[in-house]
């Protein structure tokens, strides 16, 4: 099978058998991150610039050694430095990018649906590293790969998503993805923070943590977003972490050999016990590296496939 | 389409006997040498040299595969997508004798490609180059250093390697295009 598309903009677009592929190119790619020379000329000649219009140091950094161990010129656009701050709309800005010869521009906004605004008028290949509370390919993927690292495979596991599934963006690719390639779902939140109709996307809801985790063999929670938390979604912080935070305690229900997740930043105390952060350390840092692995190949399948980029 | 067979099983086994009789002959034993198949076939004719090494010399030199993709000077050009398979070389090769080993030399891209990739890996003695088939038409200045067959093609004509690894039969063939 081959890869067709020019941007890679969400999973909920993307088939079984093509996320599928871009696990299996991150596989190999993984391989040069372990080398003595991190770098492969895959890249060499093509501009890629990383348009960030929300503040992001991980998702962007990961972004930017990926690119570089591709070979590609890499041009940073953040948004204080930016003539967005003077007031130039998106599509100018972005306009500009590729008039400087972006050939693959990757974009995180706060508006749902930005990169896929960006993709209808450009050229570029676009590649969409977070939009409002809509998706967030890349790290979707990478923990689809850390998890059939982990578990050896994704069809039949229990996984289930804890937290803020309202405004996560990271939950709504991750359902995608998992339930594309055979997971069975679940997710389990404050009534509040899960979106009416979720039943659609072929998941199971809880209310109720205890319930939820009942033999799951990964668990990914989810960050509370303290800057999107001015309303009132729950009581208190102290409240939601009695009842969604994930202790010791709780989790002797999931199956033995559980995967704890977490995209990161971790609030220590809230989402995860200090415990649980320490002892989830390993898989929570194999999931940074692992994001290289697989932005490496999203970019060199965008890229690569006999376009003019 | 017309099928004409340039080596047989028996050919084939014999080459390898002889190519590594001629590694460990140059190289003077198998201490410091490593042994790097490209993919696909090249990892297969490598293992049978480092077997055949194992039983001559009583040790066995290490064993890498190299998938060249990522450094492929039509990466950008081709309309079909190459899927990138593993590069798997787990030791040094730093100031060893690297005998690369491939399939079929042709224009030596492939080659080209094999050589920046092995660099990235460190800085050997040297990097020799053992390929079954020498096929002609080099659009580079690279020739291998060991040989099993050497023969003139045209540019039409396809020369398959045949190995029982991938293919179930061991053979040399060339299709009239």
């Amino acid at each position: 099978m081959t890869f067709q598309r020019k941007h890679i903009l969400g999973l909920e677009e993307l088939t079984a058998e093509e996320i599928t592929l871009v696990l299996d190119t991150a596989e190999s790619m993984k391989e040069v991150s372990e080398r003595d020379v991190k770098k492969v000329p895959a890249l060499r000649g093509v501009t890629v610039c990383n348009l960030f219009y929300e503040p992001s140091t991980r998702t962007r950094s990961s972004f930017e050694i990926a690119e570089k161990r591709l070979s590609a010129d890499v041009l940073n656009f953040t948004l204080s430095h930016s003539s967005v701050t003077k007031g130039e709309t998106l599509l100018d800005t972005a306009r500009n990018l590729e008039a400087m010869g972006a050939g693959v521009i990757v974009i995180r906004h706060p508006m749902s649906g930005a990169p896929w605004l960006l993709a209808k008028e450009l050229d570029s290949s676009i590649i969409n590293a977070g939009d409002g509370s809509h998706e967030h390919p890349s790290q979707a993927l990478l923990d689809l790969f850390t998890i059939r690292e982990i578990k050896g495979r994704i069809k039949g596991l229990k996984v289930v998503i804890v937290g803020d599934i309202l405004h996560s963006r990271v939950a709504r690719s991750n359902i995608w993805g998992l339930v594309k390639l055979g997971a069975e779902v679940r997710v389990v939140g404050p009534p509040t923070l899960i979106p009416k109709y979720i039943e659609n996307a072929k998941v199971r809801t809880f209310y109720n943590l205890d319930d939820a985790i009942e033999g799951a063999d990964v668990i990914i929670m989810l960050r509370i977003q303290m800057e999107r938390q001015e309303s009132v979604y729950f009581p208190s912080l102290r409240e939601y972490s009695r009842f969604y935070g994930l202790t010791r305690e709780k989790l002797k229900r999931a199956s033995e050999d559980v995967t704890v997740m977490h995209p990161g930043p971790i609030n220590r105390g809230i989402e995860l016990s200090s415990d649980i952060a320490d002892d989830a350390g390993s898989v929570i840092l194999a999931q940074v590296s692992n994001g290289i692995a697989v932005r490496m190949a999203m970019f060199y399948l965008v890229a690569s496939a006999g376009r003019n980029v | 389409m017309a099928e004409n067979v340039l080596m047989d099983s028996e050919t084939i086994d014999r080459t390898i006997v002889r190519i590594t009789s001629e590694i460990l002959e140059k190289n003077k034993g198998a201490k410091e040498l490593v042994v790097i198949g490209v993919r696909t076939r090249g990892v297969h004719i490598a293992e049978r040299i480092v077997n055949r090494i194992e039983k001559l010399e009583g040790i066995r030199p290490p064993m890498g595969t190299l998938d060249i993709t990522l450094y492929r000077d039509d990466l950008r050009r081709k309309t079909e997508w190459p899927k990138v398979e593993k590069t798997e070389i787990p030791f040094s090769v730093e100031e060893k004798e690297v005998i690369l080993v491939d399939d079929v030399v042709y224009t030596g891209r492939t080659t080209r490609a094999a050589l920046e990739e092995i660099m990235d890996f460190g800085r050997p003695s040297s990097i020799q180059l053992a390929a079954m088939v020498d096929r002609g038409h080099r659009e580079l200045p690279i020739q291998p250093d060991y040989v099993g067959i050497k023969v003139n093609t045209l540019s039409s004509e396809e020369v398959r390697v045949h190995l029982k690894e991938t293919d179930g039969n061991d053979g040399v063939i060339v299709l009239q295009g």
